[in-house]
């Protein structure tokens, strides 16, 4: 039994129906635990004082905007090597849900910069990066919404997200040479000195899990609604040419 | 030996099958008129034939640059005059020589004339001439007679008869009578795709719900 | 491929003003900056290399949408598709054509437009250099995003969404490169790193460009 089984739109659909509720119950269960222990059970930074509860969404949010697109990039590969229907459906799913995540991230950034460092936007690297990469997510998206055949829009939006994926990292790399900027480095990392400290990190891990869980629910969701989508359509088209 | 042969060819449009089951072939000398109203799929399967589209299914069989391909357009750069139009052509192709195509398509008068300020007939008459400075011999042709009056549409089949005579093949969709007496004709109505009630090709999306 | 480089250029300057057009937008650029910022000269020298290479991109963009359009409209699109040249081939010359009628006037012009607002002494160079290596990445780009929407019947603000964000890093780079040599600073690192993009673009985008007109012709 290969992995490429779970590609076909029947398998699909039947093992995603009995996930789904799994997937979305256990999201759920994250996202309020890691949440309410985060915002009401984690005391006050010494010197970043409340602001800092932002972090149990804003690096959550952060995270998922950056590994949809390489998730997006996966999916778009297997659908250019292999023609599998799903996976580029599912790369047509993810869309949209990194771009919110992206603007998450970013919303969340300018209320956390405001009182951090006295301003709503500033030009840091970081902060830029995550502009153009919405910007990608918008371009991505609309260049779906402007084909109507399914088949070429796959095609075409697979190409632009290998080259996009190419161009996004290269200005992630332009960006940090333009400009050094006030974002602090990586707090995550595995090495315990460099971590923030334990009180802080538990419930990030599952604000993490859950924004993962609560992207995966979503995905199976909207990849269900295409697959259904693509369903109605060839029917009807099959209609028109009878 | 024939120059083009197809074998159990699908072609699709728009992701559903148009045509299957296909095979034909056709040697050097010939010609073959496809015949089928409207809708029933010539155009995809010329140009799945000129290799612009992928078949669904079977096999084409040519020599490499052997293929000459017209469509409905003409591609024709309506600021360049005729001679600039053709000679383009001919250098893409590397023939180079426009001349004998400008006098068998009785375009000598008209050679610096700007394409925009030619009829619709003698457009298509330029477009047709095209073909002869590919100096490829398989032409696949798609309704080549459209806005051509009654002594062009003998120009051309002069045209196609001479390019026979030489050792060429011709491919031609068409609703017309060209006065090609030794043109085979090919009906593509047995050849059109059965839906998948009947056992024919299914979609990628039609077994999604059982 | 000579040919249809001859072709393209006949057919832009036929076709009315194929090299004074960019030009002269990029004229009206220049002069509508003073108006939107005042015309106190060290605010325009501060900003003039980033005015010059906006105007480059948007330039290069508007006149990008009808590349491939116009071939595609008149069915030589799919008639070239099965002549006898490579398709990536015919996309970079395609590029090429573009680049000549409108990067090259531009850096030809820059200067003039330089003096115009206000650009210090030393950066004349660097812009010239700047322009010279970084538009033909900006052509080759815009024929990517072209071919993307070559079928669209509007895809003119769809292109802009697509490409515009391709050409960040150029403009990162050219831009700093001008800034750095008007400000007497090291330029190697700018540099190199433009020309490195340029000639990455150059060699793998007409692939990626190529593979888009066909799916978009099937």
């Amino acid at each position: 039994m290969s992995i490429w089984e779970y590609a076909n739109p029947v398998k699909f659909m039947k093992t995603s129906s009995l996930v789904l509720p799994w997937v979305v119950g256990l999201a759920a269960i994250a996202m309020v635990v890691g949440l309410v222990w985060g915002f009401f059970f984690t005391p006050e930074a010494t010197n970043f004082g409340s602001t800092v509860k932002v972090i149990y969404v804003h690096v959550p949010s952060a995270m998922m905007a950056i590994n949809i697109w390489a998730m997006m990039l996966v999916t778009s590969l297997i659908w250019l090597v292999r023609r599998h229907h799903v996976s580029a459906l599912a790369a047509k799913a993810a869309a949209p849900i990194g771009a919110v995540m992206t603007l998450i991230a970013l919303i969340t950034g300018a209320i956390w910069g405001q009182p951090m460092w006295g301003t709503w936007w500033e030009w840091d690297p970081r902060l830029t990066s995550f502009l153009i990469l919405f910007l990608f997510y918008l371009g991505y998206m609309a260049l779906w919404g402007a084909i109507e055949n399914p088949d070429t829009a796959a095609d075409l939006t697979g190409v632009l997200c290998l080259v996009g994926s190419v161009f996004a990292i290269l200005s992630r790399y332009a960006v940090n040479f333009w400009n050094q900027g006030l974002h602090q480095g990586a707090t995550l990392s595995l090495d315990e000195k460099e971590n923030i400290s334990d009180v802080y990190w538990f419930p990030l891990l599952f604000c993490i899990a859950g924004f993962i869980l609560f992207f995966v629910a979503l995905v199976l969701l909207r990849t269900r609604t295409e697959i259904r989508a693509r369903r109605l359509k060839a029917l009807e088209q099959r209609e028109r040419m009878a | 030996m024939s120059l083009l042969a197809v074998e159990g060819l699908c072609v699709s449009r728009g992701g559903l099958p148009v045509l299957e089951g296909l095979s034909f072939a056709v040697a050097p000398g010939e010609a073959l008129v496809l015949r089928g109203p409207n809708g029933i799929g010539k155009t995809t399967l010329l140009r799945t034939l000129a290799g612009l589209q992928p078949p669904l299914a079977g096999a084409i069989s040519m020599p490499p640059e052997a293929m000459a391909y017209a469509a409905h357009a003409d591609g024709l750069k309506s600021t360049l005059s005729v001679a600039e139009n053709l000679g383009f052509w001919a250098s893409v192709y590397a023939t180079h020589d426009i001349e004998p195509a400008l006098e068998r398509m009785n375009l000598v008068a008209l050679r610096d004339r700007a394409a925009m300020s030619l009829s619709a007939g003698q457009k298509r008459r330029l477009g047709l001439a095209r073909l002869l400075v590919t100096g490829r011999p398989v032409w696949v042709l798609d309704e080549p007679t459209v806005s051509l009056d009654v002594a062009s549409v003998a120009l051309f089949a002069d045209a196609v008869r001479g390019h026979l005579a030489t050792g060429g093949a011709a491919l031609i969709a068409t609703h017309i009578d060209l006065g090609l007496a030794e043109a085979r004709v090919l009906d593509l109505g047995p050849f059109k795709a059965k839906p998948p009630e009947e056992g024919g090709f299914k979609g990628h999306f039609d077994e999604a719900f059982g | 491929m000579i040919a249809l480089l001859m072709r393209d250029l006949r057919l832009a300057v036929r076709a009315g003003g194929g090299f004074g057009l960019g030009l002269a937008f990029f004229l009206i650029v220049v002069t509508l900056v003073p108006f939107g910022v005042g015309p106190q000269g060290e605010v325009l020298a501060r900003i003039a290399s980033g005015i010059l290479w906006l105007g480059a991109l948007l330039a290069c963009l508007l006149s990008l949408d009808r590349i491939f359009a116009l071939d595609f409209e008149d069915g030589s699109l799919d008639l070239l598709t099965t002549a006898p040249i490579p398709l990536e081939g015919i996309v970079a010359m395609k590029a090429l054509a573009h680049w000549i009628t409108t990067g090259l006037p531009l850096v030809i012009a820059a200067p003039v437009f330089g003096l115009l607002l206000h650009l210090p002494g030393p950066a004349y160079f660097w812009l010239i250099v700047a322009l010279g290596v970084g538009t033909p990445a900006l052509s080759v780009l815009g024929s990517f995003g072209a071919a993307l929407t070559v079928g669209l019947k509007r895809g003119g603000l769809l292109m802009s969404l697509l490409v515009l964000p391709l050409y960040v890093p150029t403009l990162i780079f050219g831009a700093e490169l001008v800034r750095r040599g008007a400000e007497g600073m090291a330029t190697e690192v700018p540099l190199m790193m433009l020309a490195g993009i340029t000639a990455a673009v150059i060699a793998v985008v007409p692939f990626a460009s190529a593979a888009a007109i066909r799916i978009n012709l099937r």
